[in-house]
């Protein structure tokens, strides 16, 4: 605890260090203020950019290795075309497991489109096979082929028609997001750096007599690096913690659900605590570089 | 001490001063004289490292001040205390903690020089006033804040920048007193102003010479009072 004391004393001077700066500056509590703001947009984006992960993951994974065989034949040929590949995906090496879809089970999933009075003995539907592949898969070309031989009307659908563009769509929200996050990182560094510019050009008679009295120029910018770490730090936890509140509000998702909650799961609730910390480095540097850049530039 | 070998100083092509070549030795006392815009105040900016010369050399405690990195000179202010017209106070501050300030950037604790800080409060009559704010003084106060400060670090050297300018004469006459009773514990002073009045009243105090700046060139380079 000494050790650590002794690192923030040297990076950023001992309590009442900025006192030299006079507090009633308003480049300061701006700092605070755009600090919060940014924190809480940057805990918000974190969450969709791991909520997009999520999604990718779950579209991506749900329905790999799984395929579907539908098969359009005349009510009275069906049984046997059905059987018929029952019989290939038998004999087929890297098919795991396979079932067929019963029509309760089929009426039910046309439930939500079609409703509940529907007449299902009237309704011409496919036959559905469930496929689970096992290790690589089959070799699809073959299987097409055979199927295609045996049963024409028969088609294999292994659902990457419409998997994997929506797994793209959310790796894509994933990279947007964070790059938002970037972007907001960037406008957090200009912000931090212009507030310091600003009061260093405001207390410039001050410098003026600090470095009149021997002050180095690492004291007087540590005077200002300590003010704008702990205000950036302190409005960046505020923020986390107003959007982590926000977050545990939100309704959490079903079981099941289509689209993932933007809540953090288990550890993950630690990540948003980093962002006042990365804010509190992030006001150091930016800062401590701005106001020795500035002060070289004095005479 | 203070040692100008050629100097010169210009702001752009408008030229302050030239041809400065002058050596104030350790434990002198030297007042600066010229009339407004004769250069006092950038002689005075050059003796304490706050401007460089544009030409020749300033040589601070043997070194040479054009080349001292921005580090070096704030080290070696700190042998340098310097009193100016408007005092230079940090105004949020109070008068002590003003005093304190050469202290407070080297990193002393306030527990340490604090009976020190008193005894110095006491000499310059402010102890009444230590914890008043700056805007809160008279300028005969302001004016002995700013040499109690100036010579809270033990420095070497004192140069003060029309010390008595905002004061009264007796004010003044007590100022002069303190920055003589100073040079005789050794202390080198240099005192720009423009009062004679102030030059002829030191001749009974203390041992000093004269420079003369007229037009950016020492006319007289230590003569005696």
């Amino acid at each position: 605890m000494q050790f650590l004391r002794r690192i923030m004393v040297a990076l950023i001077g001992e309590s009442g260090a900025d006192r030299v700066v006079p507090a009633s500056g308003v480049a300061g509590g701006l700092t605070a203020l755009a600090s919060a703001c940014v924190a809480f947009l940057a805990v918000f984006a974190l969450s969709l950019a791991l909520s997009a992960g999520k999604l990718a993951q779950s579209w991506s994974s749900a329905l790999e290795g799984t395929a579907t065989v539908r098969v359009s034949a005349p009510n009275d040929q069906m049984q046997a075309q059905v059987e018929t590949v029952l019989r290939v995906l038998e004999t087929t090496p890297g098919i795991g497991a396979f079932r067929v879809v019963s029509d309760a089970e089929k009426l039910d999933l046309l439930q939500p489109w079609l409703g509940t009075d529907v007449p299902a003995a009237a309704l011409p539907l496919p036959g559905v096979i469930e496929v689970q592949e096992e290790g690589i898969g089959p070799d699809l070309d073959g299987l097409l082929l055979r199927l295609k031989a045996e049963v024409p009307g028969a088609v294999w659908d292994d659902h990457d028609r419409w998997r994997l563009p929506l797994v793209k769509s959310a790796n894509q929200l994933r990279w947007v997001t964070l790059l938002a996050l970037a972007l907001i990182g960037t406008t957090f560094v200009a912000i931090v750096t212009l507030a310091a510019q600003t009061a260093l050009a405001a207390n410039i008679g001050i410098i003026g007599t600090l470095r009149l009295v021997g002050a180095t120029d690492t004291y007087i910018a540590r005077a200002f690096v300590r003010r704008f770490t702990l205000r950036a730090a302190a409005g960046a936890l505020v923020g986390a913690v107003l959007c982590m509140a926000m977050l545990v509000l939100l309704p959490k998702a079903a079981e099941g659900s289509f689209l993932p909650s933007l809540r953090y799961d288990g550890f993950a609730w630690l990540l948003p605590l980093t962002i006042p910390v990365i804010a509190g480095v992030t006001a150091f540097v930016a800062t401590r570089r701005a106001a020795l850049r500035n002060l070289r530039a004095l005479s | 001490m203070i040692e100008f070998v050629n100097a010169g100083f210009a702001y752009g092509k408008t030229e302050i001063l030239r041809d400065m070549n002058v050596t104030l030795p350790a434990g002198s006392f030297h007042f600066l004289t010229g009339t407004s815009g004769s250069g006092k105040t950038t002689f005075l900016k050059l003796c304490h490292a706050a401007l460089r010369p544009t030409l020749g050399t300033v040589k601070l405690f043997g070194q040479d001040a054009t080349t001292q990195t921005r580090d070096e000179i704030a080290k070696m202010r700190r042998k340098i205390g310097v009193v100016h017209q408007d005092c230079q106070f940090l105004d949020h501050l109070s008068l002590r903690e003003n005093i304190a300030l050469p202290l407070a950037v080297v990193g002393q604790k306030a527990e340490k020089y604090e009976a020190d800080l008193n005894d110095l409060l006491l000499w310059v009559d402010l102890s009444h006033r230590a914890d008043a704010l700056p805007p809160e003084l008279s300028g005969g106060e302001r004016q002995r804040g700013a040499l109690a400060r100036a010579i809270i670090g033990g420095p070497d050297l004192i140069v003060a920048d029309e010390p008595t300018g905002n004061i009264d004469w007796e004010m003044g006459q007590r100022i002069l007193t303190l920055l003589a009773e100073l040079n005789k514990l050794g202390k080198t002073i240099v005192i720009a102003t423009h009062d004679l009045n102030l030059i002829r009243a030191a001749k009974s105090l203390v041992s000093a010479r004269v420079l003369r700046l007229q037009k950016g060139e020492l006319q007289l380079a230590g003569a005696e009072l």
